[in-house]
């Protein structure tokens, strides 16, 4: 162990829910019932939810307790590569939280709804701005979201053109949303090699690109943490074809102010705005997956549309927008998250923004400097936001990547992703974020450290990990072979 | 920038390891042909200076307490109990990624698989997903399932499924070429399940209840119609709090139950987010949509949760998942369990109840005023009301005071011009209501 403190301290149990409380209680008040009781047929009503009875004390100590079992970035170092968990700033909460935001309604009257309507006319100024793109739409709900919403801009696009195509370039190092959504507008995915430097050779795009492929999903910066060095070049090889080309953004925290991406060719980029701008991952969501694109895809992004008319902001429908995609959501999207992510974008400004990029691919260069000794560095090369190892030198002791990351628990830190990308066979995928001091990145590149020594010295104590949390390792096979989802 | 904790000290220590001079060489790899020149946004803020741009902003919307606004139409105005926010707004809830690391992620683990065990109680169904967007993705991935699962390249919606819902679901369904029929309303203000006869095979029948109208559909006639067919019953929802007072929909033989939790302890926050609630029977597990939390032990015999089920998901899977959904809306439906949980089943009962009254309590003064109220059917907390010709000024008027009498239909449904449909939670008290009444009859 190191000399920081990993999980040592108190942890208590806590029952299920409805295993507490006691049935009559309620930890809620109630409104009085100033109106009279009306009949309603009884065949209609039910018995009511068996939800359990708690009283407020009750419900406050049982998720207390839940969350003392829970990792977050407000706990500690949170390298998930890809994922980007940087610090969520807290005014952030306080923003999202004012009543004028959060208390209004969806389908209020324009003339009463201003001020909404402004964040988000602003915000897809600044989101065009920070890509270089011409127009934006806020409403896809998250990454997969958006990654749907671009693909059915470019179906939609090829449609009106003359013919849809059927299929789509899609590189080994994608995320498996990128199949998987294209796939959903009917494209059968064609997979792209990444070539020996870690990035895509125009040739490779060359020889499989064609007049039935709709274009090619390329993650930019890719999965492996490196710069499309090709893809100006890429991108007229697909243009050429009538292709277009969808940029995967959720790496877009390495290159804020940094990157051109209509310039570099790309016409549909979705970015996350619970990575690259700062709204919490909520242990799973809500995120916010806004795409960007040229002029000539404008029309087709979903509706309603915020536009300007005369000094004030309106809604346009379907009816004036004949080529739109459609909704991709109920109302405007997560429009909780984009107050946080507008917040993020006025506190930081056009500097702060480049310097996040910027201090992000240096901690995760330093990271890659201080540990490539200790562990196999396939694409040895300048990353961006983050890099990519391997257990190829701890295999010959039977240590595997997953057992390393569970060791990293007992020293107090999150684990990197972990056999992603597919192309790196046991991939650590390292993203620190700008968020990160040197002195946070010192005490990882420590614990890492141990580990790799622990893993020569006493293997079965890593193979075993890990020791000092709440639970050891599951067993999911149980799991998925007998599925218990409700109690 | 206080986010941002590196001194130039420790900037020059580290660029030293990674051997580079200066911070700009680190973007060598990155050809100048693809670079951006400066980006041309406002300056940045102080903490106070956004706090007073974001007041500003905020000022520019109409909510209680100087608005009253009547609408519901998938967005409800209820209380949310100060324990519910300060509960999921802790840390280590909300700056969590999703939980691929169960050791340390029991938190969220534990609270998803008891919001999945309070949705199936809530929605009478065996099994529940971890949440989806809102109410209408959910909708549009359950159509999906029923493709995959039957497939059968057509579904029948109700005329009666919200307007955006229905809009979504074509947005995800016509691209790769499924075709969604329309069943018609009935002159009580429920589908007409007869249609369905007429619509030929098709994977799915979906109604929502209560429907877009408010009125309560007959949810086990539509199930007995869809499954004598062949076709699996989809039955949606906008108001998830119905089910306090209504026979829950998968009692009543819905295959598939998926709707909008936005009302269990979530903001309106201009729409967005909200919570897709989707369930099904315990035989469909396999191919819903979606994350599954999962009860298990682990090394030492000690029960915990993880993520289970993942081979229909798209990081293992890809093309052929069962949807391409990753992020969701977890945090969303941690607020839910947490409210449903505050509520208890006797508290949402009697606030299932509240809602209801309320609303019969004004549909009752607007009758007696002399409005027509065009449906018979029975409703929870909303209704169509026909309202005068020349009321679209008296709804313009009463909007610069601050008042929104209702949604007007006539946009979606052309054929009821003069219709709006009005809703009435515990937030609207009586005198409220008595004042709406004599606004709208002035």
């Amino acid at each position: 162990m190191t000399a920081t403190p990993g999980t040592t301290g108190l942890i208590l149990d806590e029952p299920l829910l409805w295993e507490r409380g006691r049935s009559g209680r309620c930890g809620a008040s109630l409104p009085p019932a100033d109106v009279p009781e009306s009949p309603l047929d009884p065949a209609l009503c039910g018995e009511g939810p068996s939800f359990p009875d708690l009283s407020e004390v009750d419900l406050v100590r049982h998720f207390t307790r839940l969350s003392t079992w829970n990792f977050g970035v407000d706990t500690g170092f949170y390298p998930l590569g890809s994922c980007t968990m940087k610090y969520n700033p807290k005014t952030h909460e306080r923003q999202a939280a004012l009543a004028g935001f959060a208390a209004a309604h969806p389908l209020l009257p324009e003339s009463l709804c201003q001020g909404a309507l402004e964040l988000i006319w602003a915000l897809e100024r600044d989101l065009a701005e920070i890509t270089g793109m011409d127009a934006v739409s806020l409403q896809p709900a998250a990454g997969a979201h958006g990654e749907l919403a671009g693909m059915l801009v470019i179906h939609a696009c090829h449609r009106h053109h003359g013919a849809a195509r059927s299929r789509i370039l899609i590189p080994d190092t994608a995320h498996g949303t990128n199949p998987a959504s294209a796939a959903l507008c009917g494209y059968e995915p064609v997979a792209v090699a990444s070539g020996p430097q870690g990035v895509l050779r125009p040739e490779d795009v060359a020889a499989l690109m064609d007049e039935e492929t709709a274009g090619i999903m390329i993650t930019n910066p890719n999965t492996l943490g490196l710069f499309e060095t090709q893809i100006q070049q890429i991108a007229a090889i697909v243009h050429a074809k009538g292709g277009l080309v969808y940029c995967d953004g959720a790496n877009m925290n390495a290159v804020m102010g940094i990157v051109d991406m209509k310039a570099i060719g790309v016409d549909v980029i979705h970015l996350n705005l619970h990575k690259t701008f700062a709204t919490p991952h909520g242990g799973g969501g809500p995120g916010s997956g806004p795409i960007c694109v040229t002029a000539e895809l404008a029309p087709f992004l979903p509706v309603p549309r915020v536009v300007r008319q005369g000094d004030g902001l309106r809604l346009a429908h379907a009816a004036e927008r004949p080529l739109s995609i459609g909704r991709m959501g109920a109302f405007h999207g997560h429009f909780g998250v984009m107050v946080r992510a507008y917040s993020y974008i006025r506190s930081m400004g056009a500097e702060g923004l480049r310097r996040a990029s910027t201090l992000a691919v240096l901690n995760a260069n330093y990271l890659r400097c201080r540990l490539k000794d200790l562990f196999h560095l396939p694409y040895d090369r300048p990353c961006m936001h983050e890099c990519v190892f391997s257990d190829r030198h701890q295999a010959p002791q039977h240590v595997t990547t997953l057992d390393m990351a569970k060791r990293l628990m007992d020293h107090g830190f999150h684990p990197p992703t972990i056999y992603f990308p597919l192309v790196v066979p046991g991939a650590i995928m390292i993203e620190p974020t700008e968020t990160e001091s040197k002195e946070d990145l010192d005490r990882f590149v420590a614990a890492m450290a141990a580990i790799a020594a622990e893993a020569g010295q006493d293997p079965e104590t890593v193979r075993t990990a890990p020791h000092r949390t709440k639970v050891r390792r599951l067993d999911e096979v149980r799991a998925a072979r007998k599925p218990c989802l409700a109690g | 920038m206080r986010y941002l904790p590196h001194t130039s000290q420790e900037i020059k220590e580290m660029l030293a390891v990674v051997g580079q001079d200066d911070l700009e060489a680190l973007f060598d790899p990155i050809p100048a042909g693809c670079r951006r020149q400066g980006l041309n946004l406002p300056a940045a803020l102080s903490e106070w200076e956004l706090d007073a741009h974001m007041d500003q902003l905020a000022g520019g919307n109409a909510v209680a307490p100087g608005a009253k606004v009547y609408v519901g139409a998938g967005s409800y105005s209820h209380f949310i109990p100060a324990v519910v926010p300060y509960l999921a707004g802790r840390g280590e809830f909300l700056t969590a990624y999703t939980p691929y690391q169960p050791e340390i992620s029991q938190g969220t683990l534990q609270a998803i698989y008891e919001y999945q065990t309070l949705a199936c109680r809530l929605m009478g169904t065996e099994v529940a997903t971890a949440s989806h967007y809102d109410g209408a993705t959910a909708l549009a991935e359950a159509l999906l399932m029923a493709v995959r699962k039957t497939g059968r390249p057509r579904v029948a919606v109700s005329r009666l499924v919200h307007p955006h819902y229905r809009q979504v679901a074509a947005t995800y369904l016509h691209p790769a070429g499924y075709e969604m029929l329309e069943l018609p309303a009935r002159p009580d203000g429920t589908t007409d399940l007869a249609a369905l006869e007429r619509a030929g095979e098709v994977a799915a029948l979906a109604v929502q209840s209560p429907n877009f109208f408010g009125c309560i559909e007959d949810l086990a006639a539509a199930a007995a119609a869809a499954q004598g067919g062949g076709a699996l019953m989809v039955a949606g929802f906008t108001e998830a709090l119905a089910y306090g007072l209504l026979r829950s929909p998968g009692s009543l033989g819905a295959d598939i139950v998926c709707g909008e939790g936005q009302s269990l302890g979530l903001p309106q926050s201009f729409g967005g987010p909200g919570l897709g609630m989707l369930g099904s029977r315990q035989a469909l597990v396999r191919s819903l949509p979606g994350r599954l939390v999962g009860r298990t032990v682990d090394q030492e015999g000690r029960p915990g949760f993880v993520l289970t089920l993942a081979t229909r998901e798209q990081h293992i899977r890809r093309e052929r998942a069962t949807s391409n959904i990753c992020t969701n809306n977890g945090h969303c439906a941690l607020r839910a369990a947490i409210y449903m949980a505050a509520l208890g089943g006797t508290g949402f009962a009697r606030l299932a109840r509240l809602n209801h009254d309320k609303a019969e309590y004004l549909k009752g003064k607007l009758a007696a005023a002399g409005h027509p109220i065009p449906f018979g059917a029975p409703t929870f907390n909303e209704f169509v009301v026909r309202l005068p010709d020349g009321f679209e000024a008296v709804h313009r008027r009463l909007q610069q005071e601050g008042i929104v009498a209702g949604l007007p239909l006539a946009c979606d449904y052309p054929e009821l011009g003069g219709c709006y449909l009005l809703c009435a939670t515990e937030t609207a008290s009586r005198q409220d209501l008595d004042r709406l009444v004599k606004e709208v009859s002035s």
